[in-house]
């Protein structure tokens, strides 16, 4: 279990227990926060789960696979700190992991 | 008028299996799809990647997935209609009217929406100004490019389509290749001739820069493009083309009056219509509780809105089940000769 942070684009916070094993786009789905979409259901597909990790977490964070950084070339104003959020998996590692939706996905 | 029992809108593989099952009970369809092929994301995201849970295919691409179900269905010689979306849908009587985005018109019995998560439309540039750009001089895709001879060109973009328009264009136009990071997506021989080209001046290769602006008055001027480190260059541009690859949009079906949650259609378990009559939805599309987004639900699913389709295109006759192994009526339709 790992609480993760998501700021969302109207400026609001959701903080939220999310179980191990379940990836952070998934808990945002399940929990109804706004602002993803997940269009290919988690295939590193589509690039509409995108989201920006909060600095101190970058390093934290498993590496990135290939074809992720492929993905986010198609992403909506991909940053240095852009993650796919279905590629990134709960554990009790990333508890406190805070990231930022962005206003919109394609 | 394309008169014909049922319309399927998307041809992936839900689709196309749907088409098939139609075909089976002896029921007629055309399909129209955005693409301008069939397999929908099996074809458009992941063609070379395998795929290992559909039922008795221990491993296949999409693209092979897509080759057997088309070669599944030829023999219904069913008629497709592609590069075209469904825009506009009436109720007339007992059919439907149905009118596609190039003006082709159907009248259906029935519907059936097998339109994944959308259709595939072009993603854009976030940069606001963008759209008042958009289609004078600035492009997501390319249809005449003797417009682009002695311009100077700016691409962004890291994919296939960015490296090739790049080399090509770069024969007759002043190009700019413009993306956010070092590594390419495309193919590595396109990456290494870019690179070249840069070399020999042929080509101007940005990377780790982004759009930051597009300035102009009726069509572009100049591009400012920004770096990851905050730096922004102004560059001349005549057009500016963006290769970003492709989003799902739910477009006009959200108008049709049907429920929808979270970009899909409710539809019940029984034979996959949706709130209104006559309309079907199966696949990605679709929702219902337990719902599983995979190829192979979505062959169940169209197998059961097939047969909710029967009721609407031939009214006054009963459809008696039958399997394709032993019933002469399907091998017939099949084209099979004994």
């Amino acid at each position: 279990m790992a609480k993760i942070t998501y700021h969302t684009h109207d400026n609001k916070t959701h903080t939220i227990d999310i179980q191990n094993g379940l990836t952070v786009m998934e808990g945002a789905i399940q929990n109804d926060i706004p602002g993803i979409d997940a269009d290919c259901g988690g295939g590193m597909a589509c690039a509409t789960c995108h989201v920006y990790v909060k600095e101190q977490w970058l390093d934290k964070l498993p590496a990135k696979e290939d074809g992720e950084e492929d993905m986010l070339d198609m992403a909506f104003e991909p940053k240095i700190n852009s993650r796919l959020s279905c590629q990134l998996i709960v554990s009790d590692e990333l508890d406190g992991l805070e990231v930022n939706i962005p206003s919109n996905q394609g | 008028m394309n008169k014909t029992d049922v319309l399927i809108i998307g041809a992936g593989p839900t689709g196309l299996f749907c088409a098939h099952q139609l075909g089976i009970i002896g029921l007629s369809c055309e399909i129209v799809d955005n693409l301008d092929k069939a397999g929908g994301q099996c074809i458009e995201l992941y063609p070379d990647k395998p795929i290992y849970d559909i039922p008795a295919v221990p491993e296949c691409t999409g693209e092979e997935l897509t080759n057997n179900l088309l070669k599944q269905i030829k023999p219904f010689n069913i008629k497709f209609h592609l590069n075209e979306r469904v825009e506009e849908l009436k109720k007339n009587q007992n059919r439907w009217h149905v009118k596609t985005s190039a003006g082709v018109e159907f009248d259906v019995a029935a519907i059936v929406i097998a339109g994944g998560v959308g259709s595939f439309e072009p993603r854009k540039f976030p940069v606001k100004e963008c759209e008042k750009f958009e289609g004078n001089s600035l492009f997501y895709s390319i249809k005449d490019k003797s417009i682009f001879k002695d311009k100077t060109i700016s691409i962004f973009g890291g994919g296939d389509s960015a490296l090739d328009w790049a080399i090509e264009l770069s024969n007759a136009s002043k190009v700019n290749l413009i993306h956010r990071r070092d590594g390419f997506s495309g193919a590595e021989a396109s990456v290494q001739k870019v690179k070249e080209l840069n070399k020999q001046g042929k080509l101007n290769l940005y990377t780790k820069y982004q759009m930051d602006s597009v300035l102009g008055d009726k069509n572009i001027v100049s591009v400012k493009i920004k770096h990851d480190e905050g730096e922004i260059k102004e560059i001349k541009s005549d057009y500016v083309l963006g290769f970003f690859g492709l989003i799902m949009q739910l477009g006009p079906i959200l108008d049709w009056g049907l429920n929808i949650d979270k970009k899909t259609v409710q539809v019940n378990t029984e034979n996959f219509e949706t709130n209104v009559s006559g309309i079907f939805a199966i696949g990605d599309i679709c929702s219902y509780p337990g719902k599983l987004k995979l190829i192979l639900s979505g062959f169940h699913e169209g197998a059961l809105a097939a047969r909710g389709c029967f009721k609407y295109a031939k009214p006054d006759e009963k459809l008696r089940f039958e399997f394709t192994t032993t019933s002469k009526a399907a091998q017939e339709r099949l084209g099979i000769k004994k």
